[in-house]
């Protein structure tokens, strides 16, 4: 097991956002977490990244307790985010963005992630002196994926990364979250886009008003008639 | 005619560039941290003061100039870690709230340790002016510009070409994403208010031999420098460093045309009409507060 959170609860302020979350993600799965609007998925993975505090239950990664650790030290730990809405540093030169991305490793192992990364998407090799606010919206998501592939992720946590793509861009980035499992990253992927998200993913979790409702592999919950009804429109 | 102008711009841009160096703190420390570091003038008291100090106990000059850049590094990052980052989840105006009774509390320290007078500084290198195009030149101003420009390219290239420049300038841009890289935001605070104090001790160090070093030297300085910070567009550095020449100048050509009683108004004026006129500063980008 790579990361385990057991009765993991969050509040914000007195209002509870997540409520006993019980999840795994196995080394080498893909894993969907999908729900609605506000269910609390941005929420869970601010958990597991450190960034907000848990008010209870505990995070486990690796056979560690992180629950206390700090977002710099999970990073380090190989806990990355692509996190919502891209937030690239957009004054910023791409290449700049991507050896950000690679803060917490030594000089040699940037220099050598980044030539993957340019690699995987030529496209940022070409604008790697532009400011990275000028790329277009599907760039601009590559370079948030690739900025977060620098830190060499063991478990790489992504954020709606469909979001606001025209459907083309989506496919394309759903096509490279596979190809990224099957070069064997860890992936734990939140969508609101549950059909696509349960379509490539090994596991799946449906999370409802902050807590996990149900919990299946991704066929099945996808053949679900819940699911069906709730988040595929069908 | 002429060189009498020329005699009034180069004291201004003489003092102007300490108010660079001042006002370039100020925005280190807002850009890190969104909060108005009002200590800043006493890290340049804490810069003059401590030469004076260290010189005195028989060190030569150029020991006692960096162990007191040293000092005021040391009292900045103290300033940070025990006084900021127990407050950090308070709200800015508190956190700025601190930075005043820090500035209180240094400069009462400072008259408790080395009294109340007034320290003379030896310039660096004589008193003899240097003609320039009619005007009198001290020798002490080509030092205080020679070093500004100096630690202008020096900062320029470390927020640039640096990876840990880069993380300060990014943890600016968006500190989410700056802590979702793996960049530790305490780390950066520290390093901005070390920073600043440095800056601000250099800079007291420079305008010692023109300005005297006294306790209270720092307040004229600091509240100078916010002004240039504020001219310039909260949180860009360069920015600052254009208008702490351009406060300088006015004060100087003021002080110079009308009288020198008005000379310490022009600041205040300059505040009163950014903030009508033009709040978010002669290159700020920003007209309204990011959330």
């Amino acid at each position: 097991m790579l990361l385990a959170t057991s009765n993991l609860s969050c509040h914000y302020g007195r209002i509870q956002a997540l409520r006993d979350i019980d999840i795994t993600v196995n080394e080498g799965e893909l894993v969907a977490l999908v729900g609605a609007n506000g269910a609390g998925k941005t929420t869970l993975l601010r958990t597991i990244s450190g960034i907000e505090p848990a008010s209870g239950g505990s995070v486990q990664f690796d056979g560690n307790d992180i629950t206390m650790a700090s977002s710099d030290n999970r990073v380090k730990m190989g806990i990355v985010q692509v996190p919502e809405g891209r937030q690239i540093f957009g004054p910023m030169s791409v290449e700049d963005n991507l050896m950000l991305g690679g803060y917490t490793r030594t000089p040699a192992e940037r220099t050598e992630t980044l030539e993957q990364a340019y690699e995987m998407f030529p496209v940022l090799k070409m604008r790697r002196t532009s400011p990275a606010g000028t790329l277009s919206g599907g760039q601009q998501q590559m370079l948030a994926m690739s900025r977060a592939l620098m830190a060499r992720p063991r478990l790489l946590l992504l954020d709606e990364p469909s979001m606001g793509l025209a459907p083309l861009l989506v496919d394309e980035i759903f096509a490279t979250v596979k190809k990224l499992r099957e070069s064997g990253t860890t992936i734990f992927l939140v969508e609101q886009n549950a059909y696509m998200a349960l379509a490539i993913a090994d596991r799946g979790y449906v999370l409802e008003a902050g807590g996990i409702v149900l919990a299946d592999t991704g066929p099945t919950l996808l053949a679900n008639d819940k699911v069906k009804e709730a988040y595929l429109g069908i | 005619m002429f060189a009498e102008f020329l005699q009034f711009l180069f004291s201004g841009i003489t003092v102007g560039a300490i108010y660079a160096l001042v006002g370039l703190g100020f925005a280190i420390i807002y850009n890190a941290s969104h909060v108005i570091n009002f200590a800043q003038g006493e890290f340049v008291m804490l810069g003059g003061m401590n030469t004076v100090f260290f010189i005195s106990v028989g060190m030569p000059m150029p020991v006692a100039m960096l162990l007191a850049v040293v000092v005021t590094i040391f009292i900045g990052l103290a300033l940070e870690k025990f006084a900021i980052e127990p407050a950090r989840d308070a709200s800015i105006v508190t956190l700025i709230i601190i930075t005043i009774g820090a500035s209180i509390f240094l400069r009462g320290a400072a008259q408790v340790i080395w009294g109340r007078n007034f320290h003379s500084l030896k310039p660096i290198s004589g008193n003899d002016p240097v003609m320039i195009g009619g005007a009198a030149v001290l020798p002490q101003s080509l030092w205080v510009l020679g070093c500004t420009i100096v630690i202008v390219i020096a900062l320029m290239f470390f927020f640039n070409r640096t990876l840990v420049g880069k993380a300060i300038v990014a943890s600016a841009h968006n500190p989410l994403a700056a802590r979702l890289v793996g960049i530790n935001p305490r780390f950066i605070m520290l390093l901005s208010f070390g920073l600043s104090a440095m800056l601000g001790g250099i800079a007291g160090i420079l305008i010692a031999p023109i300005s005297l070093a006294y306790p209270g030297v720092g307040i004229m300085l600091g509240l100078k420098g916010f002004c240039a910070a504020i001219l310039g567009g909260l949180g860009n550095p360069m920015g600052a460093i254009i208008a702490g020449l351009i406060v300088g100048i006015s004060e100087a050509v003021t002080a110079g045309y009308i009288s020198s009683a008005y000379k310490d108004a022009v600041a205040f004026i300059i505040i009163l009409g950014v903030l009508f006129f033009k709040p978010s500063g002669l290159f700020g980008v920003r007209g309204t507060e990011r959330v």
